[in-house]
């Protein structure tokens, strides 16, 4: 079981026995008071999204879910199509289940895939992954400061921030938990 | 190896922190203010339901400097402040960092009413055009009771709230997303039992001279006018310690010391302000995390 302190970002419970992964998470507290726990939650199966706020002193009951190895395939109509390479078994997941996980997919990557009764309902990606810079804006000659940023593109559409030293066909590593720049990956 | 991106991001923050502390410093140094450092590993916190201490050797690492401060007070200082970091077991969120930062200040031969006046003072040094994320700082600020909010704001009335134990849960999801929004707000006069350390109101003791400081929804400060009667302090002591251990919390060791001397401190009020939300209300920061160079999670 878990208790208020176990939840944050990414946690899957059941509630009214469905599988629920926590969306956003705050911990608040009024003045010296009791603690709560806001929750906003995703229904894994549905979709729905629901905002609870619970306790101290409650408790839940972990998302009975599969977690298993997965080869990432290709994208059709029925959405991204990964396969278990020791039975060959395949499932989908549509672009709406990935969110922007989707953007950090490439071809032949393993990934973990969560399975629900048999139906897949999340990905766990590598946590870091190298995609190419396609649009940065120019380097601005004596923009030497650390902690500059501007916008940039990567090959699969993704946007994000990145120092201002990258460029154009750059090659770059991006955390695929909170898809941010990590640094610059040499060839 | 490419610097640390996620920290060389944080410098304009950090760099916009670092002159808000100068500038508290500036502030209370004249005014007067003597300031302090006391010691962070006590052999106990004033006991505190729904505070928790981080255990640390044979002690615990205070969550407020709260006592040592108020010795000083009872030991003739008249005017005080201390920056210090200070701990809280499990508290983490948009707004919460399990170690963070508290400004405290002190003043004797006052009540609550002069720290009102205090912040005021000192966010006009800090915001010189009186404005901050379009909340209007010219004082006097808004000062609403809490009965006042819960009848304004509550879906119960306080009394309702009070008996059906939902107090908390209202002031945190219904009222605090309300105060200060146009101008801050001071909520003042908390029920007797939501305030372990103040004083009661002399005309009715069943509210307690303690206030909390709401910018933009968020809450900044908590301040009280002292309870300076030992005999009284050591009566809600021992109930919240008493609760604290059916609950199953490690116990504290009574802070004889401080009762002792606790009647020889003049009237006074205290006030601790959190000041990593402070940078963060300053820098338009949406969280906490934003403001410090490290949370637990990146070490």
């Amino acid at each position: 079981m878990y208790t208020c302190a176990d939840l944050k970002k990414g946690l899957k419970l059941m509630v009214d026995g469905e599988p629920y992964v926590i969306t956003q998470f705050d911990f608040t507290k009024p003045g010296k008071g009791q603690a709560l726990y806001k929750c906003k939650m995703r229904n894994m199966i549905t979709g729905n999204i629901y905002d609870r706020t619970y306790r101290s002193g409650e408790s839940f009951e972990p998302a009975a879910l599969e977690d298993r190895d997965m080869q990432y395939l290709y994208q059709d109509d029925s959405g991204y199509v990964f396969m278990d390479t020791k039975n060959f078994e395949q499932v989908s997941l549509s672009e709406e289940t990935l969110g922007d996980d989707h953007y950090f997919l490439k071809d032949n990557m393993e990934v973990k895939i969560l399975l629900f009764n048999g139906r897949g309902i999340g990905i766990t990606l590598p946590n870091f992954v190298n995609l190419r810079v396609t649009h940065a804006d120019p380097w601005v000659k004596g923009d030497t400061a650390a902690g500059n940023n501007k916008p940039a593109t990567v090959e699969s559409g993704y946007n994000l921030a990145v120092p201002s030293f990258v460029e154009t066909d750059d090659l770059i590593q991006i955390d695929t938990r909170t898809g941010e720049y990590v640094t610059r990956v040499k060839e | 190896m490419e610097p640390n991106w996620a920290l060389a991001r944080k410098r304009p923050a950090l760099e916009k922190r670092a002159r808000i502390v100068h500038a508290i410093r500036a502030f209370f140094v004249a005014g007067d203010f003597l300031e302090v450092e006391t010691p962070h590993r006590l052999p106990g916190n004033a006991p505190e339901l729904h505070i928790d201490a981080i255990a640390c050797g044979d002690g615990f690492l205070h969550t407020s400097p709260e006592l040592c401060m108020k010795r000083l007070l009872a030991a003739g200082y008249p005017r005080l402040f201390q920056i210090c970091r200070c701990w809280r077991q499990g508290e983490r969120g948009r707004r919460h960092l399990p170690e963070y930062t508290m400004l405290e200040w002190y003043r004797s031969g006052c009540d609550y009413r002069a720290l009102m006046e205090d912040c005021e003072a000192l966010f006009a040094t800090l915001c010189p055009d009186g404005q901050l994320a379009g909340v209007d700082l010219t004082p006097p600020w808004e000062r609403l009771t809490v009965a006042e909010a819960f009848t304004r704001y509550g879906s119960l009335s306080l009394d309702e709230a009070l008996v059906t134990e939902r107090f908390d849960e209202i002031i945190a999801l219904e009222i605090e997303p309300r105060l200060g929004q146009e101008r801050p707000t001071f909520l003042l006069d908390y029920p007797a039992g939501h305030a372990a350390l103040a004083r009661r109101k002399p005309d009715n003791p069943h509210v307690a001279e303690r206030f909390e400081l709401y910018i933009g929804g968020v809450e900044l400060a908590n301040a009280f006018s002292e309870l300076t009667d030992p005999d009284e302090q050591r009566r809600r002591f021992e109930q919240e310690e008493a609760e604290r251990r059916r609950l199953g919390k490690t116990p504290y060791p009574t802070p004889e010391k401080f009762l002792r001397e606790l009647a020889l401190l003049p009237d006074a009020a205290g006030i601790a302000l959190g000041v990593d939300r402070l940078v963060m209300l300053l820098t338009g920061a949406q969280t906490i995390d934003d403001v410090v160079a490290f949370t637990p999670e990146d070490l």
